[in-house]
């Protein structure tokens, strides 16, 4: 019994960063849909909206509820001049320089925030913004506890998601959204507006990421301007997992990245974490490459 | 011998470049830190050579390639050490063992992943590199040599300029024979379109796999040469981070461009090394802002590399 | 040997949909068979499942009386099965030379080492191809381009350059999708002298998928008519053009040639 309490305790902390990871993944998937770009500085603004909500509250004081919609206008707007400056020049060019200038953002938006002068190179301790409470139940003796911390990251998740399923499905940006993801040019010649539809799509990406940069601070109060890489880079993996350019795979991936890190954590050692990432999406891939939830396509 | 024979303006150019860099570092023109990085640009250009084989001639995307060139690197030095045989004599025989390690890793690992494509492969040996690291984070726990988070320490000093302007001048011969052959011509195809070769008669599977294995053999071969270059590794020498840097010299010399990799090796350390040289202490911190500036002017203004203005 | 090419009750569907229905048909040596049939019955289905680019759910395909079901494309290729795509798929960033040069070197070997060092088998075989590609560049009158892209060359000229290259493996066997498709007449009646002459020169078995009327009767020795995945008939194109069920199908919605 207390093994399997020990082991529900891991998932759930698993699944807190996966949720994480979910939120990035989002962005991931939306961006890689509609551009087919792997845009590489979108852990940056995950970063980002972690050092701006840092800013808020220590500064400031600034009460949270606020603090996330401040954040995600501040990320969203980076997002957007990222787009517009950035990419944008470059969308009839080989994807592969729009993928060199992605690591090109990311690098220096890391660079440029370890400038003292801007924020810092070291690690800095994120500000509480509320006591963390611990809730424990024992159904029938199997214990199990979570924080007040990881309700609020599922909340938030949960209705990041359904708020993205309804304005990609139920309203007419969505619409254009997937019909530019679908087939481009065939979109431009429907009078869908391409580069607003590429802006709206970086832009809510990017606010996703700014949220989940918040939670993360949070979570795991030590902030720093390279945190974005890792998570970056592995909730693009989540997306892949889940099938790209899907909503709900890039959040069930982000889940099994999060939950597999955190039990291989617990159960190995901290230092296989980022390992065991790389074995589930290499069975993945080679069973289903176009991800769990992916369709299959078979054309000659 | 003929293969050295056809090459006799390119023999005599190479000597000319040897000579003057024998001189300068003999009479001690430059200094010790340029002398090394002199070196360096040798085994960087080796090393994205191997990935423009891989990717800018056969069209299979790595976002892993410093895996190898850490592969390579490792295997080399770890024999080295524990076979007593750390000396000039033995250190071809050590530079070969992690070229042919490297091979070997991407011909297991090759098999399985080669058969997905563009992003997917990217992303496949994006994750292959994290496991390369989070290996070499725990390399300690095989062997205490291997030194795990802390790196690597205590390798002999055996490349010099000879030992590494040589053999990436072979190598780059080799390459360039290996690519105007049969298979450099299948490895082409296949960038072009892979249903099509099939129809021809080429068999995709193991052209992929042939030059996959023959880029990360280069890359092994340029991690040997780092390894006693250095006389110190660290896992995070050959993290993604410096996958990307091979990448940006191949993009940036046109894919499929053996030349353009030479130039583009050399424009990119040169430029690298160049600012921590030229920029005053006090900014020196600024050079990774200016760099990625730099790098996202260039894609811009020369989207298909240095030497190419437009598709075509 | 009486047959060169033999399908049997060949099946395959796609997402519930039958696109090739249980098809048989054989094809006998130094024969011309065309394939027609209304756009959606299944024609190039039967080519991509003889090159084994989709996998039949069943049914058998012999080359030469031995079966080939379960083999790579890239043996089919070299066994001397060579085909034509419907929608051209050259090397486009390759010269004309190179896209032809690369299928004759699919067949004819040397080892890495043989290339890397150039041994006199790489030459003896380099220069092989070289001959060889200027007897298909000259046969398909493509002299003068051979240091040009293929992607650059006029439509006609790249309809050429594909004919060129599947030859260049010096098949046996040649699948021609829709040859004249996007063709004028004139051209149309030159791509007739040059698939002549080429079944004559390299004593070739052709079939040929085609929609044009003038090319497919002009060249074939027997037609099968295809409709839902299925054979509706075979004979003589004398036969074909009178058979009622051929002039409904198919022939009724264009007009006979």
């Amino acid at each position: 019994m207390e093994q399997a309490s020990y082991i529900a305790a891991q998932v759930i902390n698993g699944l807190q960063l996966g949720a994480v990871y979910a939120l990035i993944a989002l962005g991931y998937t939306m961006v890689y849909g509609i551009l087919r770009l792997i845009n590489f500085a979108h852990g940056d603004i995950f970063m980002l909206g972690a050092f701006v909500a840092y800013f808020l509250i220590s500064r400031f004081g600034m009460p949270l509820y606020l603090v996330f919609f401040a954040t995600m206008a501040v990320t969203a707007l980076s997002g957007y001049l990222m787009e517009k400056i950035a990419y944008k020049p470059l969308r009839n060019a080989p994807r592969i320089s729009l993928l060199i200038t992605a690591v090109g953002v990311s690098l220096f938006l890391e660079y440029f925030c370890s400038l003292r002068s801007i924020f810092t190179p070291d690690y800095i301790g994120f500000p509480r913004p509320f006591e963390m409470e611990t809730y424990n139940f024992s159904p029938g003796g199997f214990e199990f506890s979570f924080t007040n911390v990881q309700a609020l990251i599922f909340a938030i998740t949960f209705s990041a998601l359904v708020l993205l399923y309804l304005l990609v499905y139920r309203t007419k940006q969505g619409r254009a959204m997937r019909a530019v993801s679908y087939d481009q040019e065939t979109a431009a010649l429907m009078g869908i507006n391409i580069d607003n539809t590429v802006s709206l799509t970086f832009m809510v990406g990017a606010a996703l990421a700014g949220m989940g940069g918040v939670l993360y601070g949070i979570a795991y109060p030590q902030i720093n301007v390279f945190m974005g890489i890792m998570p970056g880079i592995k909730s693009f993996i989540a997306a892949v997992l889940g099938g790209i350019g899907i909503i709900h795979g890039a959040v069930i991936g982000g889940l099994i990245v999060g939950v597999s890190e955190v039990i291989v954590s617990a159960f190995l050692s901290s230092t296989y974490r980022d390992g065991v990432i790389f074995v589930i999406l290499l069975i993945v891939l080679l069973v289903k490459p176009s991800g769990i939830f992916g369709k299959r396509s078979d054309k000659v | 011998m003929r293969f050295f024979l056809e090459s006799k303006k390119l023999m005599l150019l190479a000597l000319g470049i040897y000579v003057i860099l024998r001189l300068s570092f003999s009479f001690d023109i430059v200094s010790e830190y340029i002398e090394q990085i002199t070196i360096y640009v040798f085994i960087v250009i080796l090393a994205a050579t191997g990935l423009n084989v891989i990717y800018g001639y056969t069209g299979q995307f790595s976002l892993g390639h410093a895996a190898f060139y850490g592969i390579g690197a490792y295997t080399s030095a770890y024999l080295a050490k524990t076979s007593g045989l750390e000396n000039f004599l033995f250190f071809p025989a050590m530079i070969l063992a992690g070229g042919l390690m490297a091979a070997l890793v991407a011909y297991i690992i090759g098999i399985p992943i080669l058969r997905l494509r563009d992003d997917f492969l990217g992303i496949a040996t994006l994750g292959f590199g994290i496991l390369v690291r989070v290996f070499l984070d725990n390399s300690d726990r095989i062997s205490e040599t291997l030194g795990g988070s802390r790196g690597f320490t205590g390798i002999a000093r055996l490349t010099n300029l000879e030992i590494a302007f040589f053999v990436t001048v072979f190598l780059l011969l080799v390459t360039r024979n290996f690519i105007s052959s049969r298979y450099g011509l299948f490895w082409r195809c296949i960038k072009e379109d892979e249903t099509a070769s099939a129809s021809i008669g080429i068999d995709t599977a193991r052209m992929k796999l042939m030059a996959f294995v023959y880029g990360c053999f280069l890359a092994g071969v340029a991690g040997a040469l780092y390894a006693h270059l250095y006389t110190f590794l660290h896992p995070s020498n050959f993290d993604f981070l410096r996958s990307i840097d091979f990448l940006i010299i191949v993009i940036l010399g046109g894919m499929g461009n053996i030349a353009g990799t030479i130039y583009a090796g050399l424009l990119w350390v040169g430029f690298i090394e160049g600012l921590r040289i030229v920029l005053p202490a006090n900014i020196v911190d600024l050079r990774w802002v200016f760099i990625p500036l730099l790098l996202i002017v260039l894609m811009m203004w020369r989207p298909y590399g240095l030497m190419t203005k437009k598709k075509g | 040997m009486t047959t060169i090419l033999e399908v049997d009750r060949l099946m395959k569907s796609f997402g519930g949909v039958k696109a090739v229905d249980g098809i048989s048909f054989h094809v006998d040596p130094g024969e011309a068979l065309g394939i027609i049939g209304p756009n959606g019955a299944g024609k190039t289905t039967v080519f991509n499942l003889i090159t084994r680019f989709y996998t039949p759910d069943s049914g058998d395909i012999r080359f030469m009386g031995k079966s080939v079901t379960h083999l790579p494309p890239y043996r089919l290729a070299r066994l001397g099965i060579g085909r034509t795509f419907q929608n051209l798929r050259l090397f486009k960033e390759l010269t004309v030379l190179e896209n032809i040069t690369s299928a004759y070197l699919s067949g004819h070997r040397y080892s890495p080492f043989a290339g890397i060092f150039r041994t006199g088998r790489h030459s003896s075989v380099e220069n092989n191809a070289q001959v060889k590609a200027w007897v298909l560049i000259e046969f398909l009158g493509l002299a003068g381009r051979e240091h040009t892209k293929a992607g650059s060359l006029p439509y006609g000229e790249q309809r050429r350059l594909e004919l060129a290259r599947a030859l260049a493996i010096e098949p046996q066997l040649l699948l021609i999708d829709e040859p004249g498709a996007g063709m004028n007449p004139r051209e149309i009646q030159d791509l007739v002298t040059t698939l002549r002459e080429a079944k004559k020169r390299f004593s070739l078995t052709i079939v040929m998928i085609e929609h044009q009327m003038g090319l497919v009767m002009n060249i074939s020795d027997r037609i099968l008519v295809m409709d839902f995945g299925e054979k509706i008939m075979e004979g003589t194109p004398a036969e074909v053009k009178k058979d009622r069920r051929v002039i409904e199908a198919y022939l009724g919605e264009e007009g006979p040639a």
